[in-house]
């Protein structure tokens, strides 16, 4: 049953960020790169004024899923590496956080890229 | 003001041949289309080489057509939408042909057929090959974002067509031998090169309205140059406006006292069905190309038209201007053909 609320809850958190996101396609010009970069950004805000934890206590996976969570863990692994190491934390942590996701990331994207063709619909 | 230069001898069409991609072949025109293909890379390794074969497809079907061999072409005038005209450019390796790249973007088809009807006119040129290409995924490449990048695509209001269109336009007119088997024959009696006009639309988005206003001045012009009327003709084009710039281009020529009637459509309205997820029909260099050498041609020859205005209209943007702000330069080219 657990699980099932969490599926639920992840569905109905990510699916609103996704739908801003789809709002923003619609309404606005910006690029998707543009958009993207928003939603790390907004995700690193998050994270920073507290909110992220809360919401991520609310539904696990919602934010963390989608590219905010990417956003919040730069945020926290930036933050965590100041404490430790000083100032270059600032540079050297976040990237170390989010190390594991960016490289599966871009090994899923070479794999999926050498095996697809894009087609126009 | 922008001349309207009579094409006195020559310009006389002798074949037409279009080739197109599965979403044009299942549209109201289907029928019409010479040659159509059902996957996107035409069995080639990127949409560009695809791009080049549709309109090698063209070029050769044109020629056959005419029932005429590579080598009796003088001059190639080709053009389409991507960097440095590759498709056209590209497709005419290995002929033996005069090659003359030209550009207009989208009016390329009217442009290209307007140059050659004056070059056959001149004598020195006996048979020119007229083909222009686009394709929907070189053009996203082009303008947009890649394909490959798999990123969300914007909602935009045209399609790009894939297709290519060609045509052999001649000095002389064609006996039984040389294809035109039906009694009538089209010649471009008159062309129409339009100006620069940008009416300070920045949204790459709504083409029909960039360019609306440079086809009704060229139109305009052109029924003042020679002192007709919408009236006088059987059919008038225009390239790739879609719904919205169809509209808008009403309302301006009604302004200026010339009334668009039932005679008035647009190629890039015609070519898909209303119903589908094109909202506001087809784009792009192709789009008037496939339908002036299926459709219209057909009509010309079978004597349901006789004297018909063709006007492509063209936005010379590039990815860069668009991301930098400008407004939309556009041009329109016109020919006037009877048969």
């Amino acid at each position: 049953m657990e699980i099932f609320m969490d599926f639920l809850l992840a569905f109905a958190v990510g699916g609103f960020i996704c739908m801003l996101g789809q709002l923003l396609i619609l309404i606005t010009k910006w690029t998707s790169a543009r958009i993207l970069v928003s939603f790390v950004c907004l995700g690193a805000l998050l994270q920073v004024v507290g909110l992220f934890k809360i919401l991520k206590e609310f539904s696990p996976f919602g934010v963390s899923v989608p590219i905010t969570g990417f956003g919040a863990g730069l945020a926290e692994g930036a933050i965590k590496a100041v404490k430790e190491d000083g100032f270059f934390g600032i540079f050297s942590g976040g990237f170390t956080a989010v190390a594991a996701g960016l490289a599966v990331a871009i090994t899923s994207a070479f794999i999926v890229a050498l095996i697809f063709k894009s087609h126009s619909k | 003001m922008v001349k309207t230069t009579q094409i006195k001898k020559g310009g006389y069409i002798v074949s037409g041949y279009s080739a197109v991609g599965k979403k044009e072949h299942e549209g109201p025109l289907g029928k019409f289309f010479h040659k159509w293909f059902e996957d996107d890379y035409l069995g080639e390794k990127s949409h560009e080489a695809a791009e080049r074969k549709l309109l090698k497809t063209a070029f050769d079907g044109a020629v056959r057509a005419a029932k005429l061999k590579f080598g009796d072409i003088d001059a190639i005038l080709s053009g389409d939408l991507l960097n440095q005209i590759i498709s056209a450019s590209f497709a005419s390796r290995g002929a033996s042909s005069a090659f003359l790249g030209v550009y207009g973007a989208c009016s390329t088809m009217a442009l290209g057929l307007g140059l050659g009807a004056t070059m056959t006119q001149l004598g020195a040129f006996k048979r020119v090959l007229v083909g222009v290409s686009s394709h929907f995924a070189t053009a996203e490449r082009q303008y947009r974002l890649p394909l490959e990048q798999g990123s969300q695509r914007v909602p935009v209001a045209q399609w790009t067509i894939t297709g290519a269109g060609a045509t052999v336009v001649s000095s002389d007119k064609p006996t039984e031998e040389t294809g035109a088997k039906k009694s009538f024959c089209p010649r471009i009696v008159s062309a129409t090169f339009g100006r620069i006009v940008d009416p300070g639309i920045k949204d790459a988005n709504n083409m029909g309205g960039a360019m609306a206003p440079s086809a009704a001045d060229t139109l305009t012009q052109f029924f003042r140059n020679t002192k007709t009327a919408p009236k006088d003709f059987d059919a008038i084009f225009t390239g790739d406006l879609g719904r919205l710039g169809e509209e808008i281009m009403r309302d301006l020529c009604a302004r200026e006292g010339f009334t668009l009637g039932a005679e008035y459509s647009d190629c890039g309205w015609l070519v898909y069905d209303s119903g589908d997820a094109v909202q506001m029909g087809g784009s792009g260099a192709g789009c008037s190309a496939i339908v002036f050498n299926s459709y219209i041609l057909k009509k010309l020859r079978s004597g349901e038209f006789r004297r018909i205005l063709f006007i492509a209209t063209g936005a010379l943007l590039s990815a860069t201007t668009a991301l930098q702000g400008e407004s939309i330069p556009c041009v329109a080219h016109l020919v006037e053909i009877r048969s």
